[in-house]
């Protein structure tokens, strides 16, 4: 299985998420994580999907069946362009008085922030990418994970690309 | 289309003389319709739509009152394929919009052009499970090309505007527009726009020229080539390109089950059907291939078999109108995104070299010979395919053929000889039983000149038959032939071959005597159980211009051969030859 991020915007329609979550679950295409949120322009949300896949075919059907909707207005495969994505991640740690020092120095290089503190934990606020927030999350387990709340990855494409990094093309018009 | 962007505001001149009267959403609803040119809809009132159908009884426009709303849809599927118009159909909220679904469905997989209106309960109360309420749009998300609920009166104009468009441009689907009763009810005025704003839908019918020449080369080097020709031909109504391409390329045509009447059945280069209950030779040709011309069929699995040993020897050309077509189960080295009359008119256009493929056509040729298809003579009952090339010949093999599905389909499929476009209506994808008799209708509705046979078996027929009373009521010459073996044929031809013949609910023994059930219409019924009998009846009954029921004892055990079982590869067929 590989990891495939794809983005689409989509025209901001009352249902199209559900329109757009229903075709992943018919079309037995793995969701890792959803986002959606407004863009420069009005009336128009993007997506980015994180997806499993068993082959590039299968990411060749994510994007023609995305393309196929009615309300989307573009999709694209970025996972081999040069690309910024973010996630941000919300987790509450159980801590005691001894240890709370001990998670300060634990996150610090990962510049995340303790957000609010209870007389049993500390919530801590991080935001970077997949394998960032995964790796804090490990070193964190130890201590006792009480919560976790993440928002799934969302993407853009870097203002300047490799040459010949452009997305692979798999095209409505060939 | 008319892209225009001159909005003109609505006008009811034509009913001055109710001018008193308030307009309100219904009114604009019928208005809608005449702007598009719907002539006829399919449909059944109720609660929610009352004052759709009050509308439509101030401003009329031909309803076909349908006795069940899934024979209402059944029955638009039946006149949008033949009439090559989109079929208008028209149910109320809650259970209405439900019995739709089956034939929301079979249209999208059959990419049959449907707008369909639904009901739904007043605005205000939707989410509170209000009487007949039900999540319309949820519901058919799935199974439409694009589902509309209207929320303010103002957007119903543009929203059918897009509805017809979206329905019958590009791949060809249904549409759904669910009308809240109080929209309907809302009295005001809105603005016709012509113009159309839909950035996220952009067919792409022209193809791409350096595709078309990489198919000019690969042909020039093919030895073995053959077209699988689909109802995307049919759709985009390039039969007469398609005859013109493979008689100046000299290739062997294969059609898939609806794309039957593309290509001519009597034409020498025509090898059959393909897939499941293909000819031997259609089959032979897929499997052998060196170069697979697709032309608007979707590689269904039907058609396949078991894809590991689906034309792999095979360059894969693939013509179609939806990219996600393309590739999706059959890998493609030429992909042409294309109307399939666009790119044909683009390949004739062009000097194409024939391939050398004599050889070829010589040895699928003594395929079809060796291999033809076959039918036991022996055994009490009429012969099912006997019974099919008798259909052709008194019909003179130009009716309109509709049915199920099931052995009777294949069988028809196989016998009928379909040599012009448009006369052929089955349920492929879905497979749909009892879609048969109502898609006669619309048939016939569509063509009312034209002889219209419904084949059914006896048990698909059962699911559908209430709609005798729309032929009575409408006098419609629609001729119905059960193929009456007692039995869900095809389960039992399964059920024989692959479950030991444990027939698990497969045999009817109870039925109907079909002549009086006619009879109770006030229709012509007929039971026939040797094929001297069959031949009488239909030669007096098949070219009146009455309707007919004939129920037609067919030998019970008959099987549809060859047969590709589950799994298996396209050249591991049964039942080539008789045994």
């Amino acid at each position: 299985m590989k990891r495939r991020i794809v983005t689409a915007t989509v025209l901001n329609q009352s249902g199209v998420l559900n329109r757009i979550a229903g075709l992943f679950t018919r079309r037995q295409f793995n969701i890792e994580s959803i986002t959606v949120g407004s863009t420069e322009t009005e009336g128009v949300s993007k997506m980015t999907f994180v997806v499993q896949v068993e082959d590039d075919r299968m990411v060749e059907q994510v994007v023609k069946q995305l393309n196929k909707q009615i309300d989307v207005l573009k999709v694209n495969d970025i996972t081999e362009q040069a690309i910024v994505t973010r996630e941000l991640a919300l987790i509450k740690v159980m801590t005691t008085p001894q240890t709370r020092a001990e998670i300060n120095v634990i996150i610090e290089p990962f510049r995340a922030t303790i957000i609010d503190v209870a007389k049993d934990s500390v919530t801590i606020q991080v935001v970077g990418n997949f394998d960032k927030i995964e790796a804090m999350i490990e070193l964190l387990r130890p201590y006792g994970i009480k919560e976790v709340a993440r928002t799934g990855q969302t993407a853009i494409k870097r203002g300047s690309q490799r040459l010949g990094a452009e997305s692979k093309q798999f095209s409505i018009l060939n | 289309m008319s892209q225009n962007a001159k909005a003109t505001e609505m006008k009811f001149d034509d009913q001055a003389t109710k001018a008193a009267e308030p307009k309100n959403g219904a009114d604009l609803f019928i208005e809608t319709l005449k702007n598009e040119n719907v002539e006829v809809m399919f449909g059944y009132p109720g609660g929610a739509v009352l004052p759709l159908y009050d509308a439509l009884y101030k401003n009329p426009i031909r309803h076909i009152l349908a006795r069940h709303e899934q024979a209402a849809i059944h029955a638009a599927e039946g006149y949008a394929r033949v009439s090559g118009k989109p079929g208008v159909v028209l149910a109320t909220s809650g259970p209405g919009a439900t019995n739709l679904v089956t034939g929301i469905t079979d249209a999208m997989m059959d990419s049959i052009p449907l707008v369909v209106f639904t009901g739904q309960v007043a605005t205000g109360v939707i989410g509170s499970d209000a009487f007949q309420e039900a999540d319309v749009i949820g519901i058919t998300m799935p199974i439409t090309k694009h589902n509309y609920q209207v929320r303010s009166m103002a957007d119903l104009p543009r929203i059918v505007h897009e509805a017809f468009h979206i329905a019958t441009t590009g791949r060809p689907g249904p549409v759904l527009i669910d009308i809240p009763k109080d929209i309907a009810q809302t009295v005001g005025s809105a603005e016709f726009v012509d113009e159309l704003n839909l950035p996220g839908y952009q067919p792409n019918f022209k193809p791409n020229s350096l595709q078309v020449k990489k198919l000019r080369g690969a042909l020039a080097k093919a030895t073995k080539p053959v077209i699988l020709a689909g109802a995307g031909v049919l759709h985009a109504k390039a039969s007469e390109e398609l005859l013109q391409f493979v008689e100046k390329m000299q290739i062997p045509v294969v059609n898939t089950l609806l794309g039957l009447g593309g290509f001519p059945a009597n034409h020498p280069l025509f090898l059959g059907m393909g897939g499941m209950h293909g000819t031997y030779a259609a089959n032979t040709a897929l499997y052998e291939a060196d170069l697979l011309i697709n032309i608007g069929a979707r590689f269904d699995d039907r058609l396949t078999g078991n894809l590991a040993h689906f034309a792999k020897n095979a360059t894969v050309a693939h013509i179609d109108i939806d990219p996600a077509e393309i590739g999706k189960n059959v890998p493609t080295h030429i992909p042409i995104v294309a109307d399939a009359r666009e790119a044909l008119k683009k390949i004739l256009s062009l000097d194409f070299e024939a391939p050398n493929a004599g050889e070829w056509r010589d040895k699928l040729d003594q395929d079809k010979k060796e291999n033809p298809l076959w039918n036991t003579e022996n055994g009490d009952g009429i012969s099912p395919q006997s019974l099919m090339k008798l259909i052709h010949d008194i019909t003179d093999g130009d009716a309109v053929v509709t049915t199920d599905v099931g052995q009777h389909q294949m069988w028809t499929a196989q016998y009928y000889g379909f040599n012009k476009p448009d006369q052929w209506v089955t349920s492929g994808g879905l497979g749909t039983m009892g879609f048969g008799f109502p898609s006669a209708i619309g048939a016939q509705i569509a063509k009312p000149d034209k002889t219209v046979v419904a084949v059914a078996g006896d048990a698909g027929f059962q699911m559908t038959l209430q709609e005798l009373g729309l032929v009575a009521e409408l006098k419609l010459p629609v001729k119905i032939i059960i193929y009456n073996n007692m039995a869900l044929g095809m389960v039992r031809q399964w059920q024989e071959t692959f479950y030991e013949e444990r027939y698990s609910q497969s045999l009817i023994p109870v039925q109907p005597d079909f002549v009086k059930l006619a009879g109770a219409y006030g229709l012509r019924g007929y039971v026939v159980t040797t094929e001297e009998e069959a031949e009488k009846v239909m030669r007096e009954t098949l070219t009146d211009n009455e309707p007919v029921l004939i129920d037609c004892r067919i030998k019970p055990k008959e099987m549809v051969y060859p047969m590709i079982a589950p799994g298996k590869g396209i050249h591991e067929m049964i039942g080539v030859k008789p045994q």
